[in-house]
């Protein structure tokens, strides 16, 4: 059955399946969720797959039963997934609180749709950046990585479930819909090219055990259920041994270590793709979907002599500020063109710091740009 | 950025073991405790410890090991049940313990999960989850403890609040009748339905035995005194006059019809084990249809 | 009432004794135990504990049978009983527990 987790070989098949077999190839055994479009895809291909590898598929009752459940499933000791899409996200967000609080490991994957609310069920959109960074009530750190292709589908969903074990938090797929439905070649590698980190064990007897202390930047190893070390784990603050604890003494090292394990070690964390940045004049700053448009455009420019660059983010969590503004000294402009009113490009703003201007290229979801809107917009640049 | 902030505070290791020496380990069912956790939060006449008593009675008369006994809560007084257990123990968002446990069930058939909560947690912004659960018939032992009202926020009215019952949020009566657990809980599929009040705590203890043996959903609803948020609007008195009130109004009827258990305001309360049947549980027909399906249709191929 | 003999399996039985212990500092005074005692050995004492509550206190030892109720009961841990010893059944016990039933339960009174 085991050797039914890892299709090794070519495939051809679009970016929800591919998160689907990334999820499995990173050990993923159990998966809740509730249909929706344009994920239904990841959750019809887990009721397929999950079975032939002894793992549980559960259709919940909604996203809320679904977030619920990947956390009970994690604490049960088995890596877990859940996907969705914008109206799901939105309500999987207090559940996602009580993971980032619990520090419970699990991947969630959004395959983003227009929004808001219902807004364009079937068409694209990229406006739930912020609401993965800042969608639940209260500070913690949040890994989010964006695929382009089906084959990144693949690799960081695997590369989303290893950060989430070495982290203890629930992190984040933000694909959108284009990607999602976009069927293409994906490479699945042998099995033992493919690192799958696990979940540390504790390693000390039980009275000396601090489940949520921190070590340095990094969470504890999990004690599972079952282990004997008898953990509490509660969405109250809570000290190092997960008991509730309400003073601000207690409440300023717990929220400081679950911001701080994310932001102390973004740079083992941040993943970028740099194309043509050395002596580039205005770089273009994309991901998902858009970051292929903004390839061909920067490709294009770059044919014919413009000093065009290409940041592409492959980790939107946490943000790569120090790439940004170390390019905001060399660079007339940042480009960024989201399917959004704006929601990097404020990241982008803040970070460059008036160095260098910073040109959103907005839409709102449905369409995607075309290269030469891009070429057209870097060209007033320089 | 330049960032300032206070000190962080270490745990302190030694006043936490210096709590732990004064106090723990006075009681025999201590050694069920987590450690340095008593006294509970709960109000004086609150019947929140003696469910906590029995459900612990249970596990020792059964004498199931701690390590494999798992509880999972909800939001509210009664979610606070799972910090004093000393096992592995989940207080989760409100509403939210059955799909928690849900998965945590499905994916650790070894482990006996029992969900603790109050009613406003399972049946408010719980109910969707309980009645799903109840239909799947998913391996929990679901303990709901009904006072009537929400007890932590201050005694608002709650799903099980009766008509014409006051609260903080209803001072001239209450205008909605309450769900009736049982037939709730029978109705949407439960395996084990059955209703105790405090007053009744061997009883109890013997139907949290007896759940331990069930697979499959099981609900056992207690009803329980909350003096401060319930008593004092209604006139019911101190907790004690309510545990009084349960010995005069209480009706044991063990078998009866859960769709005649309705409370009402200072009403006859019918108790017992209603219902009690056999039906397969998710993981079974699980693994029996689709994970057998699944690789059987794998081997299919290979031939 | 007295009885001609002994019940023929009295030599089966035992009245167990209970000893009854009371951690005052835990209570917070529901009287939960006093009420419901099936014995009646417990009462509200006049002290105060830390909390500012009158913890129960024991008037009579002697009848205290293990039952535990109140150790079920009692919301707080606060109170718990341990068997001391199971004493031999005599002609008195007999008549003590047949008093105790027969003022509540008609079946049993004499006209």
């Amino acid at each position: 059955m085991a050797e039914k987790d890892v299709l090794t070989g070519e495939h051809f098949i679009h970016g929800d399946a591919a998160c689907a077999e990334g999820g499995l190839a990173a050990g993923c055994r159990f998966f809740a969720g509730y249909p929706i479009t344009p994920a239904t895809e990841v959750a019809e291909r887990m009721a397929r797959r999950l079975p032939e590898v002894g793992g549980i598929y559960i259709q919940m009752e909604d996203e809320i039963a679904s977030m619920a459940a990947i956390l009970g499933a994690s604490w049960g000791g088995v890596k877990s997934m859940t996907s969705t899409s914008g109206p799901g996200f939105s309500l999987m967000m207090e559940n996602i609180g009580l993971g980032m609080m619990t520090e419970t490991p699990c991947v969630v994957v959004n395959i983003q749709r227009g929004g808001p609310s219902t807004g364009l069920p079937t068409l694209v959109g990229q406006a739930d950046v912020m609401q993965a960074r800042w969608g639940s009530h209260g500070d913690y750190g949040c890994i989010a990585v964006s695929p382009a292709s089906p084959q990144e589908c693949f690799d960081l969903t695997i590369l989303a479930f290893n950060l989430s074990e070495m982290y203890r938090q629930p992190v984040f797929v933000l694909a959108d819909e284009v990607v999602g439905h976009m069927t293409e070649k994906v490479i699945i590698p042998p099995r033992e090219q493919i690192h799958v980190a696990q979940r540390a064990k504790p390693a000390v007897e039980r009275s000396k055990y601090l489940p949520f202390e921190s070590t340095g930047p990094m969470p504890a190893p999990m004690a599972i259920a079952g282990d004997g070390y008898h953990v509490h784990v509660t969405g109250l603050t809570h000290d190092e041994r997960g008991y509730p604890v309400i003073t601000d003494a207690v409440q300023e090292r717990n929220v400081r270590h679950i911001v701080e394990k994310v932001r102390m070690n973004a740079h083992n964390i941040i993943r970028v793709d740099e194309v043509a940045l050395e002596d580039a004049d205005v770089v273009v700053i994309a991901y998902g979907c858009t970051s292929r448009v903004a390839r061909q455009a920067v490709e294009d420019m770059r044919r014919k002599g413009h000093r065009v660059g290409l940041l592409r983010l492959v980790t939107l969590w946490p943000f790569p500020s120090n790439i940004v503004r170390r390019l905001a000294g060399q660079v007339k402009a940042f480009v960024v063109p989201e399917i959004n009113y704006g929601q990097m490009a404020l990241e982008v703003e803040r970070t460059a710091g008036g160095r260098a201007e910073t040109v959103l290229m907005g839409l709102m979801g449905g369409s995607i740009h075309s290269p030469q809107e891009i070429q057209e917009v870097v060209g007033q640049y320089l | 950025m330049k960032r300032h902030f206070r000190d962080i505070v270490p745990f302190d290791q030694d006043s936490a073991d210096r709590a732990i020496e004064e106090g723990h380990g006075l009681h025999p069912l201590d050694e069920y405790l987590k450690p340095g956790r008593i006294p509970h939060i709960w109000c004086p006449g609150c019947g929140l410890g003696v469910v906590l008593t029995t459900y612990i009675e249970a596990i020792r008369r059964k004498g199931i090991p701690v390590d494999k006994c798992v509880v999972v809560s909800g939001i509210g007084c009664t979610g606070r049940v799972a910090g004093y257990l000393d096992m592995d123990t989940y207080h989760t968002t409100h509403g939210r313990a059955i799909p928690f446990a849900t998965g945590l069930a499905l994916v650790r058939p070894d482990l006996h999960v029992t969900v603790f909560s109050g009613d406003g947690d399972l049946f408010a912004i719980g109910g969707n989850h309980l009645i799903h659960g109840a239909r799947r018939n998913i391996n929990l032992n679901v303990i709901c403890v009904n006072n009537f009202n929400y007890g932590m926020t201050g005694g608002q009215a709650g799903p099980t609040t009766p008509v014409d019952a006051r609260t903080s949020t209803t001072p001239m009566g209450n205008a909605e009748p309450g769900f009736n657990l049982p037939h709730l809980a029978h109705a949407s599929g439960a395996v084990y339905v059955a209703r105790w009040t405090t007053f009744h705590p061997r009883q109890l203890v013997h139907s949290i035995t007896e759940t331990f043996d069930k697979k499959g959903f099981t609900f056992i609803e207690v009803i329980a005194p909350c003096p401060t948020g319930y008593g004092r609007p209604n006139k019911l008195g101190s907790g004690l006059e309510e545990m009084r009130y349960y010995k005069e109004m209480s009706e044991v009827r063990n078998g009866a019809d859960p769709s005649k258990a309705e409370i009402r305001l200072k009403g006859k309360i019918l108790c017992g084990t209603f219902i009690n049947v056999e039906r397969p549980d998710f993981l079974e027909t699980y693994n029996n249809l689709v994970i057998a399906k699944a690789q059987g249709r794998d081997k299919g191929k290979a031939a | 009432m007295s009885f001609w003999r002994l019940p023929l399996d009295s030599e089966e039985h035992s009245i167990p004794h209970g000893k009854i212990n009371i951690i005052k500092s835990r209570c917070k005074g529901c009287g939960f135990c006093i009420e419901f005692c099936p014995n009646g050995c417990l009462r509200e004492s006049k002290a105060f504990n830390e909390k500012g509550y009158h913890p129960p206190e024991v008037i009579d030892d002697t009848g205290c049978v293990d039952c535990g109720l109140c150790t079920l009961i009692c919301p707080e841990f606060a109170i718990f009983t341990e068997l001391q010893e199971a004493k031999k059944i005599t002609e008195e016990d007999i008549q003590k527990v047949t008093t105790r039933f027969s003022r509540k339960d008609t079946r049993y009174r004499k006209p």
